[in-house]
């Protein structure tokens, strides 16, 4: 069976994550343990409320070097929302004329959107990258996002010898980015674990892809 | 393709049941939420709102525990309402499996209670509740009352939202208390007010009668339309208000 272990670094509401990725099978504890958290075959990264915030709580039970060392090691790790926007260099949410750093995983940058309505709240429609594994099955269904920051670009550099991140867009206002899969680093803006069967599928699509 | 226009049924709950009453075949149980709650999230429900009529303070466990349940089911964003007059509630229900809280009185009394929410939990997770009533003598002609429309609080309710929005409440849930119960359809003037002077999302409530109240409202400025009694009884279904909307031009789930 596969384990999973979702961050708890004092995200919000973690208890939904966990009902929904037990809907795949595997089994599911959320701790904040540093040896628990690397040995898990996957490591979910929740994400809710300020960029800054969340930075502090990960760093507070040394998720960044969990994430790091995983990595590293080729272990699969799934950043939700805020947990995918810390995975970027940095952000300008709250930070005055400045930046808050992120982990640096990818370059660039999680700004405002500009759209007249914000937060982006609700459910939309996803365009997945070619040959997406995450999106199998679910490619023409809608997913419940909540943000007012995102990505919009994308700018990691292409390297022969290296695969292509797949990269997943979204729309409001302006194009942002959905979703990545990069390898055992897999992230999406929008929350799986509150879009309904669609969600279910995805997570278990992320849960299959596990070897 | 852009976000969807949200269709959100609203349950009334007192000390852990649901209350006026849900009319729908084959239920068991037609006061327990966490049945209702499945029954509306495979009916395509975009989200749930419980209402939380609970008079008794002392019955706030009966509350927790029913979110839990639900929450353990339902995998849609779930927002809870009514009785929240702290940073403790919110956080109580946010751990209990909520989504976002719905802050409405006791906001009006306390506004630094949206701010330190907002700040400790996110934007996204504050939700003004706003009951609304037409007033000649409020500047906007709206005023925000109390206490379910019973007392009037003063202030004008134009004015409250856009406070309360540059204090963090990442959404807006009007409730007309002139259109709520009547069944004539929601009030368009109100939304469109709301829409021009605020950023954040209005979810439109009271007044819903018939499938063509709907769409209007989304014209007006709805990102979202709650209705409670037509779903409840079964005289509209969710499908039918997003066929009705997808008619209009509108984008649905």
């Amino acid at each position: 069976m596969t384990s999973v272990v979702i961050l708890d670094y004092g995200s919000g509401n973690v208890r939904s994550a966990q009902r929904a990725v037990e809907t795949t099978g595997a089994k599911v504890s959320i701790s904040a343990d540093f040896d628990e958290a690397l040995e898990a075959d996957a490591l979910l990264v929740p994400g809710v409320g300020a960029f800054a915030a969340c930075m502090q709580g990960i760093k507070n039970v040394r998720g960044d070097q969990i994430i790091g060392r995983r990595l590293a090691g080729g272990r699969p790790v799934l950043g939700i929302c805020v947990g995918m926007q810390v995975l970027f260099e940095k952000s300008t949410e709250h930070s005055g004329d400045g930046f808050l750093e992120g982990l640096n995983e990818w370059p660039g940058t999680v700004e405002k959107l500009v759209a007249p309505v914000l937060p982006h709240m609700g459910w939309n429609n996803v365009a997945p990258a070619t040959n997406s594994k995450m999106f199998s099955g679910v490619e023409t269904e809608r997913f419940y996002f909540v943000h007012s920051y995102a990505s919009r670009k994308w700018e990691l550099d292409p390297h022969e010898m290296l695969a292509a991140p797949k990269v997943s867009w979204a729309n409001h206002g302006e194009d942002f980015v959905a979703a990545v899969e990069n390898g055992p680093l897999w992230a999406t803006q929008f929350h799986p674990e509150k879009s309904g069967e669609a969600g279910l599928t995805l997570l278990a699509n992320w849960i299959a892809a596990i070897k | 393709m852009s976000v969807a226009i949200r269709v959100i049924p609203c349950l009334d709950v007192d000390a852990g049941r649901v209350v006026k009453g849900v009319n729908f075949e084959n239920l068991n149980d037609a006061g327990d939420p966490v049945e209702l709650a499945r029954r509306y999230g495979n009916s395509g429900a975009d989200e749930l709102v419980f209402l939380d009529i609970t008079a008794s303070s002392s019955n706030r466990e009966t509350t927790y525990e029913m979110i839990r349940k639900t929450a353990d089911e339902l995998f849609i964003p779930l927002t809870v309402g009514g009785g929240v007059r702290s940073v403790s509630d919110v956080d109580q229900l946010l751990r209990a499996g909520a989504d976002k809280i719905g802050i409405n009185t006791a906001g009006i009394a306390n506004p630094e209670l949206i701010s330190d929410s907002a700040k400790r939990f996110g934007d996204q997770c504050i939700v003004i509740s706003v009951d609304v009533r037409r007033n000649q003598d409020s500047p906007s002609g709206f005023e925000a009352t109390t206490h379910g429309g019973r007392n009037s609080s003063g202030r004008d309710a134009l004015e409250w939202i856009i406070e309360a929005a540059e204090r963090g409440a990442g959404e807006v849930l009007l409730n007309s208390m002139d259109a709520d119960g009547t069944k004539n359809g929601y009030d368009l003037e109100l939304i469109s007010a709301v829409r021009s002077a605020v950023e954040i999302p209005v979810i439109a409530s009271g007044g819903a009668g018939k499938l063509s109240d709907f769409a209007p409202a989304v014209k007006a400025g709805a990102n979202a339309v709650l209705a409670a009694s037509v779903f409840h009884f079964n005289e509209i279904s969710i499908q039918e208000v997003k066929d009705e909307l997808a008619r209009s031009g509108q984008e649905v789930r």
